[in-house]
């Protein structure tokens, strides 16, 4: 298979830089607004910042994947002294939680590292350095599309909202272009 | 489609349990901008002079500004207002932290209580859901517990609470009202919120705030986030270290309190330490502090870090901003660092504020020692510094014996318990607590800021201009260079001028005409600060801070899409003003409550001060008691409240 050259984009989070003030959420929700900046709501952010305050913990989290299914059992991790529940660290779209689910439909949310940006705009407004973002090159292997886990997905989104929504999502996406 | 403003208020008649969700008209906003300004214009239609704070009809206002929850940086004061029931009339303590926002979140711009609860509740909103839910079993737990309880309660671990503490909730005038690492202090609010058996606010929101010209708006903010940057990199020359940077007091992070310490009085406002600060105590307070300060905490959406989560040993966590730090330890005479993180989280869990409550303690023990306090009002109390500091703490804010006459505050007190104790009520202005600061010569500047504003109390009136005039012209010179936040030039040849000695020094220097424009500056800046919901160390509080009267127009115009030039914003600022003056003059503030404590400075200038009130209120537009005129007022659109004034017999017929 041949090789390509793959942009791999990475943010680091400094977990103890942050001083949990939700600028990331405020900007990342009024970038992805239509047009840009128009609006803004925290609610609609793909990155999230969960707290709690007096267990000192302030940890901005970036949307993933959707899940369909919450998991069963959950850990709790000590580090640092710090007790994190696993769905602190979780980027997943999962029934058990409303994050990173747009608050209107309930559609789920995910970071798409700002695409088309010089920097993520997360990254750009968190003056206090929390979040730091790195690009390099890797050779890869060629991917050819997966139709088999594309229909997966769809139908996923399909059973949780219904065929329709699905269409007219991929309608509306198509529409933008 | 509003812009900025969400556009509705909800109102709670807590006596019927009624909630509404009202629409408000948009030219409430181009009148009044929003915040302070939209709530001074609630209760001026709504709260008739004779209303007193404890009386039913009182409201109580919890408002976000106008630019709360758009990306603008630091804007995210909550303003509470009511009836003071310390000085009787409008207060309006602020709160910073994450509350606003997300009212403004959920859609509403300002939450209005009415009337009282017969029991205890709670207020749940969440998006279009509001509900008052029981609070029984809250009552008596902390302001910061009660936080956290709530968001378990509810399962919300985003949701925001604001919350009183057994203080509030027994009335004690100096209560606050806690929200994260924030509170609104001043004035007791949360003995208001006490007093109509509201134990929380407890609000969630998930819902777009618009902007009417986002292009231009990122535009400005790009130019504001250069600025903070720049002034990072550069701080001001020349000033003491705290004034140096941007935000508010960086009491969490700075550990060197010389100046503080030194320059401040301690005990009832009494005496000055000048040699406290030694090696010992910096190397002790700054390991104290260090080991207490787990990671400092910003507000929403700003950068600066002012707050603090603080474990000090075994005592339960909890955050503290500001001053808390210095002022029980000095009201004290404690010199152990350790006994402020202990007593603050108390307080904090009661829900005190930190400025007053430790004078009226000082106070107490200064009574006991003069005499005036028995030993059968300190029955019970330890009799080292620290012990009888909690004791006295948990008395004041139980209300028990001594403890309930204290709890009304320094000025009622010593009125109650009489014997010669008015004598030591000596650092109230308008019956409210002051900073502890006793000073050499009059300050022409402070002395108008102390004595008119309706704030009523000083430490958030100053900011922009320098606290003191620079030794050498190369200083001066070095501090004018780059000033672009002044209304007019004309203000760097003040600086230029105005020397430490000689004739251009205090207290003839500034002259009471360019005082009156400086005063009038900070004010305006305050007033809009106080309307937009930004947080005033990033502005009036602040030297040469990032937001300013030429860039606030630009700001404000195009997240509302109103067409506002400096003249415009100027003009709402002065109707604000105008119609909180108005309120208060209602509420029987005349000149002659507009005095500092006598020993606040040594040397007095009885007539330079009278000088100072008349030039400063033709300036403002006011006559010789401090009522606006009638002229003034219709100038600024308020006629309506020149007829109520002259109905009333405060402004005489025809008089200008
Ligand atoms: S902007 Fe930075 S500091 Fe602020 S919450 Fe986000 S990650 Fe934390
Ligand atoms: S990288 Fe972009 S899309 Fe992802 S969280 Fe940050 S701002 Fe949002
Ligand atoms: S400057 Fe400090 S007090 Fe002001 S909003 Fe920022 S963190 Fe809060």
């Amino acid at each position: 298979m041949a090789k390509i050259k793959k942009k791999i984009r990475t943010i680091t989070v400094n977990a103890d830089k942050c001083n949990g003030c939700r600028t990331c959420e405020v900007m990342c929700s009024a970038f992805h607004a239509v047009p840009p900046y128009s609006s803004n709501n925290p609610g609609r952010s793909r990155i999230q910042i969960i707290t709690d305050r007096l267990g000192d913990i302030w940890l901005p989290v970036f949307a993933g994947e959707y899940t369909e299914a919450e998991c069963m059992g959950r850990n709790k991790y000590i580090i640092d002294g710090k007790e994190y529940r696993e769905c602190d660290s979780c980027r997943a779209s999962c029934p058990a939680r409303d994050l990173f689910k747009e608050p209107d439909s309930g559609l789920p949310l995910k970071c798409d590292m700002c695409d088309g940006e010089d920097e993520p705009i997360c990254v750009k407004w968190c003056l206090v350095d929390a979040l730091s973002y790195e690009e390099r090159e890797e050779e890869v292997e060629e991917e050819k599309p997966n139709m088999t886990q594309m229909e997966i997905g769809l139908e996923q989104f399909a059973k949780k909202h219904g065929l329709q929504t699905v269409i007219d999502t991929v309608t509306r996406m198509a529409k933008k272009g | 489609m509003r812009y900025a403003e969400a556009g509705y208020y909800l109102e709670i008649d807590l006596a019927t349990g009624n909630i509404e969700r009202v629409a408000t008209d948009p030219k409430l906003m181009q009148l009044h901008l929003g915040g302070l300004g939209t709530s001074i214009k609630e209760h001026w239609d709504r709260v008739p002079p004779e209303v007193k704070a404890f009386d039913p009809e009182n409201h109580l206002i919890f408002s976000t500004g106008l630019l709360n929850a758009t990306p603008a940086f630091s804007a995210n004061r909550s303003v509470v207002t009511f009836v003071s029931p310390q000085s009787g009339t409008l207060a309006y303590p602020m709160m910073g932290g994450f509350f606003a926002a997300e009212l403004k979140y959920a859609g509403y711009d300002k939450v209005i209580f009415k009337n009282k609860s017969p029991n205890w509740v709670y207020l749940y909103i969440n998006n279009d859901k509001v509900e008052i839910r029981d609070a029984s079993h809250l009552q008596g737990r902390g302001a910061v517990e009660t936080q956290e309880l709530i968001r378990k309660e509810l399962n919300l671990p985003k949701a925001q609470v604001a919350a009183i503490g057994l203080a509030g909730e027994n009335r004690v005038f100096t209560a606050s009202i806690e929200q994260s690492r924030s509170s609104a202090s001043r004035l007791g609010g949360g003995a208001v919120m006490g007093d109509k058996k509201i134990k929380a606010i407890a609000v969630r929101g998930t819902k777009d705030i618009y902007l009417a010209r986002p292009d231009e708006f990122m535009e400005q903010m790009k130019g504001v986030t250069d600025y903070i940057k720049y002034r990072w990199a550069n701080p001001i020359k020349d000033v003491m270290t705290i004034l140096s940077g941007i935000g508010s007091p960086q009491e969490m992070l700075h550990t060197d309190e010389k100046w503080h310490t030194e320059n401040f009085a301690w005990g009832n406002a009494r005496t000055r330490r000048r040699d406290f600060w030694t090696e010992e105590i910096d190397e002790s307070w700054s390991k104290s502090q260090h080991a207490a300060v787990k990671r400092l905490i910003s507000c929403f959406n700003c950068p600066t870090h002012c707050g603090a989560l603080i474990s000090h040993k075994d005592t339960p966590r909890y955050m503290a901003k500001c001053f808390g730090k210095l002022t029980y330890a000095m009201a004290a005479y404690v010199d152990d660092l350790d006994f402020s993180w202990k007593i603050l989280q108390r307080a904090t869990e009661y829900g005190v504020d930190s400025f007053s409550t430790p004078q009226i303690l000082a106070f107490a023990v200064e009574l006991y020692e003069a005499g005036i306090l028995t030993d059968k009002d300190f029955a019970g109390c330890p009799s080292d510094k620290e012990g009888r500091f909690f004791w006295l703490l948990d008395r004041v804010v139980r209300r028990e014996g001594i403890g309930d006459v204290l709890a009304d505050g320094v000025y009622f007190a010593a009125r109650k318990i009489g014997n010669g104790a008015e004598a030591f009520d000596h650092n109230t202005i308008k019956k409210h607590e002051q900073l502890p600061v006793k000073l050499g010569t009059l300050d022409p500047l402070y002395f108008l800021m102390y004595s008119t504003n309706e704030k009523i109390s000083i430490t958030q009136m100053e900011g922009q201009w320098p606290q003191s005039a620079f030794p050498t012209m190369e200083q001066r010179e070095e501090f004018v260079r780059d000033w672009p936040q002044i209304p007019h030039e004309g203000f760097k040849q003040y600086v230029l001028d105005w020397e430490l000695r000689g004739e251009k020094s205090i207290p003839y220097y500034p002259t009471p005409d360019m005082c009156s424009e400086i005063v009038d500056w900070m004010e305006m800046m305050h007033n809009i600060d106080d309307a937009v919901g930004m947080c005033c160390g990033m502005s009036s509080f602040c030297l040469k801070p990032p937001y300013h009267i030429h860039n606030y127009p630009k700001l404000i115009s195009a997240a509302t899409g109103m067409d506002l030039d400096e003249d415009g914003l100027k003009e709402i600022a002065n109707r604000n003003r105008n119609l909180h003056r108005a309120y208060n003059n209602r509420k029987g503030i005349r000149r002659a409550d507009e005095k500092p404590p006598q020993d606040h400075w040594k040397k007095r200038f009885p007539e330079l001060e009278e000088e100072l009130l008349s030039t400063y209120y033709k300036y403002k537009g006011w006559n010789e008691d401090g009522i606006p005129t009638r002229e003034k007022l219709e100038e600024l659109g308020l006629g309506y409240v020149a007829n109520d004034l002259e109905m009333r017999g405060i402004l005489k017929n025809g008089e200008n």
